[in-house]
């Protein structure tokens, strides 16, 4: 814990990524010390373990498509550079009113940055394309394995809560794969517009034009 | 006249003062802190320092945030505190929402999914990524004041010479004067505690020996607090602990053991170990039935359960002392009280043990500090200073089961001591969370699928 000093950020880095992302000094030094306490390994850049090991992360069931969002292609461990670049999509909008500069590019938390950063959790392979299949696969995080698969899976590791499983069984949710699948077609079928059966970036703008985005992907700060 | 030259008269004066001062330190300690401690009697000595060192940390930490505007230094802010503002609301309320702003379809037709549904575990996942409710309770609690210890600080750079000098002066009277001090007491208090407990268990059973059984542990006890310079303020005490009860408390560290120990007898529970804690206990149980358990023994619950059973029956045996969190927290939150001892049927004496972390912060954090340097810490810090309140007996009522049972316990410590009421497993400082709980919010998600398509093909 005494060397928590040496690693205070210095004032040119956070200079830095207030320019590249927005947030304020303070909001800066106070994630800093998350990145830190994440940091189990203390070498200045976290690993999906790190997060993994949030639990309130781990019971998400998108948490594992959200930790991939914070690692660029190929790559396992992420900085805090990195780290800050992810989180500042879920910068409030209104906060860019102060530092309204015409020449500077997009900001990272801009309603279209955003719809990008959702867009990248259905889209699987990186290919700039949600194809049913993945559409699909995203579908069932969200519900959950079929329940008597996951049932037998449990029965197969640890026998002691068997009768409680199969009282489960009888009040749990079951959607089958052909439930799924008519929902993922329906989807594609009414977002779709170019014909490739595939939803695009674009097309994906446009389903979600309405929604409320700027609320919905934003998340406070309190200082 | 050669024998003369040869006796050096300086040897002769360095020994006399030696042994001078050895005797009027021992005196001290004898007078002010070890005959107290066997009446159970204080002089107030650590009150009056407690209120001293107050001032001066308030002074230290005003004058590293004056240092640090000065210098242009940013300065670390603890974490612990709340970054982001979250929203209480749940899975379902929250998507229908984020689907009612989007729909260009009329409201009556609800859609079953829609790809927006998405931004509700987006935003709550990298919600938990910048502040969730766990993780931070498995370490030490940040100051926002300093409190001259390198060891809880992160700002300590040199920021003027006359802190610094205050800081070094406190090492010297810290690891100079107050470890050895507190060192001496410690093994005089665990020395007694063994020799005398093995002499009493010669006695036959009967009211002399509890009689004695009784004062020996309440003396070797307090003889630690005071090794430990802990300042404790007892609140209700006439809700302690009576025979034939279980006593539950929250858990942040081994020294626990010694504040409620110190007030009041208990029964201990625990694991055997090897070593001096070994030797310990086995001569405790000679004195009174304390109960331990072989390693073995401890994975099967039905055993413990029963032994458990066996002494609240009995009641001329001491109420047993019991730590339901089975794991050190950090004393800013109280996590899930495991159920075994809300079983057993017996009445529950609550206890809620808040410490001061500005004179040391107790928290016993097992993956980075062993016991023999955790202990080492807690005798260099200043004072460990806390409060202990006896809440009312509570009993199992009609219809609870035990989870619920010990779910009321645990909310009522938590009010009490000004601690966050966590559903969270204190396991999960070690352990994986249980894939139980995604499956629950997998069965409300899904809810709201299929619920939907049952609107429609009643409709």
């Amino acid at each position: 814990m005494g060397s928590r000093a040496s690693t205070l950020l210095r004032e040119e880095e956070i200079e830095e990524i207030k320019k590249e992302t927005g947030f304020s000094h303070s909001q800066i030094t106070r994630l800093y010390s998350r990145f830190t306490s994440l940091d189990k390994g203390e070498n200045g850049t976290l690993s999906r373990e790190d997060f993994q090991r949030i639990p309130e992360l781990a019971i998400n069931p998108l948490g594992d498509r959200i930790i991939n969002a914070f690692f660029p292609e190929g790559e396992d461990q992420v900085n805090f550079r990195g780290f800050m670049r992810t989180l500042a999509h879920f910068r409030p909008i209104e906060d860019n009113e102060k530092n309204k500069d015409p020449t500077a590019s997009e900001p990272l938390n801009s309603r279209t940055n955003k719809l990008l950063f959702a867009f990248r959790l259905y889209d699987l392979d990186r290919d700039d394309k949600i194809s049913r299949d993945e559409l699909l696969q995203v579908l069932r995080m969200m519900v959950g394995l079929n329940m008597f698969v996951s049932q037998v899976l449990r029965m197969m590791v640890g026998l002691n809560m068997f009768v409680s499983q199969v009282l489960r069984m009888m009040v749990g949710v079951n959607i089958s794969d052909e439930q799924l699948g008519s929902i993922a077609d329906r989807t594609i079928q009414e977002a779709d517009q170019n014909g490739d059966n595939s939803i695009s970036f674009n097309e994906f703008i446009k389903v979600l034009e309405k929604v409320d985005v700027e609320q919905k992907m934003s998340i406070r700060f309190l200082h | 006249m050669v024998l003369f030259l040869d006796f050096n008269p300086f040897d002769n004066l360095l020994c006399i003062l030696l042994g001078i001062s050895f005797t009027v330190w021992f005196t001290l300690l004898l007078v002010f802190i070890i005959v107290p401690a066997i009446f159970g009697v204080s002089f107030g000595i650590r009150q009056l320092y407690m209120k001293t060192l107050l001032k001066i940390f308030e002074w230290a930490t005003r004058r590293i945030e004056r240092g640090a505007k000065d210098k242009n230094h940013p300065l670390h802010k603890p974490y612990s505190n709340a970054i982001i503002a979250k929203e209480p609301t749940s899975l379902e309320e929250e998507i229908k929402e984020i689907r009612r702003s989007g729909s260009n379809r009329d409201l009556d037709s609800a859609s079953e999914f829609e790809m927006s549904d998405i931004f509700y575990f987006c935003r709550r996942g990298v919600e938990s990524i910048m502040d969730d409710e766990v993780t931070k309770r498995f370490s030490a609690e940040e100051l926002e004041s300093w409190n001259l210890l390198t060891r809880s600080n992160y700002n300590f750079q040199h920021i003027s010479l006359r802190l610094t000098v205050l800081w070094g002066l406190g090492v010297v009277i810290r690891y100079g004067f107050l470890l050895p001090l507190r060192v001496t007491l410690a093994f005089t208090g665990v020395g007694l505690l063994v020799v005398l407990t093995s002499i009493i268990g010669f006695l036959p059973n009967g009211r002399t020996k509890n009689f004695l059984s009784e004062k020996v542990h309440l003396m070797c006890y307090r003889i630690c607090v005071r090794a430990l310079t802990a300042i404790i303020t007892y609140h209700d005490s006439e809700n302690k602990p009576k025979n034939g009860g279980i006593c539950v408390a929250n858990h942040t560290s081994p020294i626990d053991v010694i504040i409620l120990a110190s007030d009041g007898c208990y029964a201990m529970v625990g694991q055997i170990h090897g070593g001096l804690m070994g030797v310990i206990q086995k001569s405790m149980v000679k004195a009174c039935p304390h109960i331990w358990f072989e390693r073995s023994e401890v994975k099967d619950r039905h055993l413990v359960a029963k032994r458990l059973s066996d002494h609240v029956e009995d009641k001329t045996k001491l109420p047993i002392l019991i730590f339901p969190e089975g794991t050190c927290i950090n004393n800013t939150s109280v996590m899930m009280f495991k159920k075994g001892s809300f079983e057993i049927g017996s009445t529950v004496y609550p206890v809620a043990i808040k410490y001061d972390p500005r004179f040391g912060d107790a928290f016993w954090n097992s993956s980075q500090f062993g016991m023999v340097s955790y202990l080492l810490r807690m005798m260099s810090s200043w004072a460990i200073v806390c409060s202990v309140w006896y809440l009312p007996p509570m009993s199992r009522e009609e219809g609870e089961d035990a989870v619920q049972f010990a779910n009321r316990v645990k909310a009522a410590i938590a009010r009490q001591g000004g601690l966050v009421d966590l559903l969270w497993d204190g396991g999960l400082k070690r352990g994986k969370v249980k894939d139980t709980f995604k499956e629950e919010q997998q069965k409300l998600y899904s809810k709201m699928l299929v619920g939907t398509q049952e609107d429609r093909s009643r409709s």
